[in-house]
């Protein structure tokens, strides 16, 4: 058995981790519930231009119908049968948020094998992207450091980047994998499919008489990117509160963990007191018997 | 019927006001008004001033393009970024058109032009919808002063 004294002197150790954590587990909550609300409040900028996407696919639909190609609509919504995918791979920069970016790290392995490794991957965020270095495999770009509240600013240069891969006939299709919030305790790596665009079916009853100012097409070719700017910010604001909410469940259990850990060491060092004085004793009653024999 | 106009970007919603009479909006192809049983329209919408009309007093937001789409009296506004002006920060404003007047001056190697002539646009169409504000508003406080 330990002695008393590194007994004590672990009890110490450990509990001053639990105090880390458990800081750690505050921090983490309160940027949680803003990284959810900055989620929350990108809805209903998704939403609306989602609708208005699906009016606009309205009208290409019937001029698709009426035989123009898609590619002469707009280069971002041609689709094509080549082989090669782009993964935009998006994972925090930091680390201690439980098997968040295993996970994710994982899932889009698991799509490059699916394309037999005819895959481009763009990374966002140093987890994903040390993977991917440490697998000696070649990233197109990089992007760290967007913070734990990400701004549509941020997501510009990777979404220009994105459809310039795209347009440029460098890959046939654009996919995203990213964690998605579903709720604190659980978060699912989730692939969206990004280019070429599919516009959403839409809902509108027949309402196709809009008036387009300057034109159908113009609106379109401004609305398109728009579209994938969206999906990518989204994609980043959903990313950015599974992280906060894994790393928050990853060091509670670290602080439960640690606190089991004090309550077991306690009661070994309180056992190993209780032997040590039991001895102490036993030698007092030892020695005051050999004095009376003596 | 009066209007119910939405105005959102990716950040938040802006506004969301009901009874609205009329809006003016910096259209693509110039101002365009958009009074009550206005026909369905979508439209892209040029940098400068969205103004709105309620019971007889005016708002204004700053609007840096973006969509707006008119539907059965809904008007809703889908902008890349938006402000009321009482929102708009004039010193802030005020600094970053200094910054970018400089950097457009100074025109060294790696600036990049078309992002700061953008920025100026921006912080020029900030001022001149804060001062619009202030002057109709005729002597109320004025805003943060004596940095510009």
């Amino acid at each position: 058995m330990a002695s008393e004294r590194e007994i004590r002197r672990r009890i110490r150790a450990v509990t001053s981790m639990a105090k880390t954590t458990n800081a750690m587990q505050l921090v983490a909550a309160s940027k949680m519930r803003r990284a959810q609300g900055r989620a929350l409040a990108a809805r209903p900028y998704a939403g609306q231009l989602r609708a208005l996407l699906a009016d606009v696919a309205a009208v290409v639909a019937g001029a698709t119908d009426e035989g123009v190609d898609e590619r002469a609509l707009h280069p971002l919504l041609e689709r094509r049968t080549g082989p090669r995918t782009l993964i935009l791979h998006i994972t925090p920069d930091r680390g201690l948020c439980g098997a968040l970016h295993a996970n994710l790290n994982r899932r889009t392995g698991q799509l490059a094998l699916e394309h037999r490794g005819n895959v481009g991957i763009v990374a966002v965020g140093r987890k994903g992207r040390d993977f991917f270095v440490r697998l000696g495999h070649p990233l197109i770009a990089e992007f760290t450091k967007l913070g734990d509240y990400p701004e549509m600013a941020d997501v510009l240069p990777i979404t220009r980047l994105l459809m310039d891969e795209f347009t440029g006939g460098r890959f046939d299709r654009v996919v995203l994998v990213f964690a998605r919030f579903v709720s604190t305790v659980t978060q699912r790596p989730e692939v969206l499919h990004l280019l070429p665009i599919e516009p959403p079916a839409g809902v509108t009853g027949g309402h196709l008489d809009f008036i387009w100012e300057p034109s159908a097409e113009a609106v379109l070719s401004e609305l398109l990117p728009r579209y994938v700017e969206m999906q990518v910010y989204e994609a980043v604001l959903e990313n950015a509160a599974s992280e906060q909410s894994a790393r928050m469940v990853a060091m509670k259990n670290a602080t439960d963990a640690a606190k089991d850990m004090v309550d077991a060491l306690t009661l070994e060092y309180n056992k190993a007191r209780q032997d040590s004085i039991t001895r102490q004793l036993l030698d007092i009653v030892g020695g005051v018997a050999g004095v009376g024999q003596g | 019927m009066p209007l119910q106009l939405r105005v959102i970007t990716a950040e938040r919603v802006v506004l969301e006001e009901t009874g609205v009479d009329e809006v003016l909006a910096p259209g693509m192809l110039g101002e365009l008004g958009i009074l009550p049983m206005h026909a369905a329209l979508v439209t892209t919408l040029a940098p400068g001033e969205l103004r709105v009309s309620r019971a007889g007093q005016e708002m204004s937001l700053s609007v840096a393009g973006g969509f707006l789409e008119v539907k059965d009296d809904r008007v809703t506004v889908l902008a890349d970024a938006a402000e009321r002006a009482e929102e708009i920060d004039v010193a802030r404003a005020a600094a970053a058109r200094r910054r970018a007047e400089a950097a457009l001056a100074s025109r060294r190697g790696e600036v990049d032009l078309a992002a700061t002539e953008a920025a100026l646009r921006r912080a020029v169409l900030r001022l001149r919808v804060a001062e619009r504000v202030r002057r109709r508003r005729g002597g109320g406080l004025p805003p943060t002063t004596g940095t510009d």
